[in-house]
């Protein structure tokens, strides 16, 4: 038996490589918010002031919408010929497979937040008054915030009935607070109007309780029946 | 047990309406407000009904999932005796803010580590899912309660149904959201693996809540002080209408939770005997 971290190491590796050659989600996710973008631009059509106090919503809501969909694909992906049957028989850790997906889901929603940030910025003429740099550890924070809990909660709404719709019912109400915190900080960032800290040092504890939290109940989950 | 539910029924028609009288003719009017603010006895009520629900959902759900090995059992227990007498010290050691008082936050911590093992006395670990499941319905309906009350009183008194700025009435939104998503995720799951995936959602879902009363403080807030623990202050009759009618609400929910527990307990016990009869049926047609 490999240690734990190869078997994260050979899953992330894996699920990179089938999307590198499928690239489902990042297409579908790309696509999608790409038609938010237009979509609310049309909608708004806010002037460069307005636009700073409303982007960071926008921005957050957009990425979160589409990042279920790379969430729900997690675990999809598995159920075909009984991968994840596999997996529950298999003397592998559950945790090292739960931070793979996450890591996993983490860099497809990087990626997606790389490519669609430019087109933000195009479309509703951003400029940061605040320190910039910021942007990029609120960006870290949150995108782990939603892909940690959307993980945990995409291998429980696998278990339901209508699971497609399950995922955003379980993951929104938990995230509300990531979320609050994502969007505060990133408006406080962009308008320069008062410090991001407090919402930073919120996303952190937040990573680190549910990151700790998930782990420790994900085998629970992954085996339940 | 079958003789004290209808006693008890009887008991908490009469502290209900005693409630009632307290709180329309007893209790005086308030100076700027007027008689509106008098909705104030039931949403009062219902909220710390609803919180005490939820925080038996959690510990039940805690429970579920820690007793079914001894090992995490042992370790859980450890754990609740260590925060209750971390929180008991800490509330005499560490500044609080103001208006909270040591010795209210300490016996607090205290209680809750108390209801943990009274719970873990009263319930086996199958009968906690059913407790659980119990204690969610009845808080999301007075949480529902707390929710409607709130704009009615609000529209008169603020101008407005709705602070959307506000983050207690936002929390106290999130709460009842995360405890809906609770339910529907029991109904929507296979029967056999609802109780863990609950209690595990159920687990999560109380962690998030220091999370969004911690914003409570940081933001400016246009919720009236909290009652109890907070700088506002209160004349000591409205008070006695609000403990009162607390004490009736409290009855009222432990009498629902208890039918609806029963309930769920028979209606578990016919699912199990007819999946035994219909186990039976089809060995004997294979015969």
């Amino acid at each position: 038996m490999s240690a734990p971290s190869g078997i994260t190491r050979a899953t992330l590796l894996k699920d990179l490589r089938l999307e590198w050659r499928s690239k489902d989600a990042i297409n579908s996710m790309l696509f999608f918010s790409l038609l938010v973008v237009v979509v609310f631009s049309f909608s708004f059509d806010p002037v460069a002031e307005e636009s700073r106090h409303i982007a960071g919503g926008l921005i957050w809501v957009a990425f979160l919408f589409a990042s279920v969909v790379a969430l729900n694909q997690t675990w999809a992906r598995e159920l075909r010929n009984q991968v994840l049957d596999a997996y529950r028989v298999s003397p592998a850790p559950a945790n090292s497979l739960f931070l793979a997906k996450a890591i996993g889901n983490f860099i497809f929603v990087s990626v997606l937040e790389v490519l669609m940030t430019p087109l933000f910025i195009a479309f509703y003429r951003l400029r940061a008054l605040g320190p910039a740099w910021q942007l990029l550890v609120v960006a870290v924070l949150g995108t782990w915030a939603l892909v940690v809990n959307g993980t945990f909660f995409a291998a429980m709404s696998i278990r339901t009935r209508s699971r497609e719709i399950m995922l955003p019912l379980l993951l929104f109400p938990i995230s509300i607070p990531a979320i609050l915190a994502m969007v505060q900080a990133t408006t406080a960032i962009l308008t320069d109007e008062n410090s991001a800290r407090f919402w930073i040092v919120l996303l952190v504890t937040y990573d680190l309780v549910f990151t700790t939290s998930c782990l420790l109940l994900f085998e629970t989950v992954l085996n339940a029946e | 047990m079958k003789r004290a539910f209808p006693i008890l029924g009887v008991l908490t028609a009469i502290l209900l309406t005693y409630a009632l009288y307290q709180a329309l003719v007893v209790a005086p009017t308030e100076q700027t407000m007027g008689d509106v603010q008098r909705i104030f006895y039931y949403h009062v009520p219902s909220a710390w009904t609803a919180f005490f629900l939820f925080f038996i959902n959690f510990v039940a759900s805690i429970q579920y999932l820690a007793r079914a090995n001894p090992k995490t059992d042992r370790i859980a227990s450890y754990i609740a005796v260590g925060i209750g007498v971390v929180v008991f010290a800490a509330a005499f050691f560490i500044p609080l803010p103001e208006g909270m008082r040591a010795s209210a936050v300490g016996t607090t911590g205290l209680l809750a580590a108390g209801l943990y093992f009274l719970v873990r006395s009263l319930f086996s670990q199958t009968d906690t899912d059913v407790l659980a499941l119990v204690t969610a319905e009845v808080g999301v309906a007075f949480c529902l309660i707390v929710l409607v009350t709130g704009p009615i009183w609000a529209r008169p008194v603020w101008g407005i149904w709705w602070a959307p700025g506000d983050i207690r009435l936002t929390s106290t939104l999130v709460l009842w959201l995360i405890y809906v998503s609770y339910l529907v995720l029991r109904r929507f799951s296979a029967s056999g693996q609802t109780p863990v995936l609950a209690a595990a959602l159920a687990v999560l879902g109380a962690l998030c809540v220091p999370f969004v009363y911690l914003s409570i403080w940081f933001f400016r807030t246009q919720h009236p002080q909290p009652v109890m623990g907070g700088s506002g202050s209160i004349d000591p009759r409205m008070m006695h209408a609000l403990l009162i009618n607390w004490m009736a609400f409290m009855c009222f929910a432990f009498l629902v939770c208890w039918s609806r527990y029963r309930l769920e307990k028979m209606q578990r016990e016919v699912d199990e005997v007819q999946a035994l009869e219909s186990l039976k049926d089809v060995s004997r047609s294979a015969r």
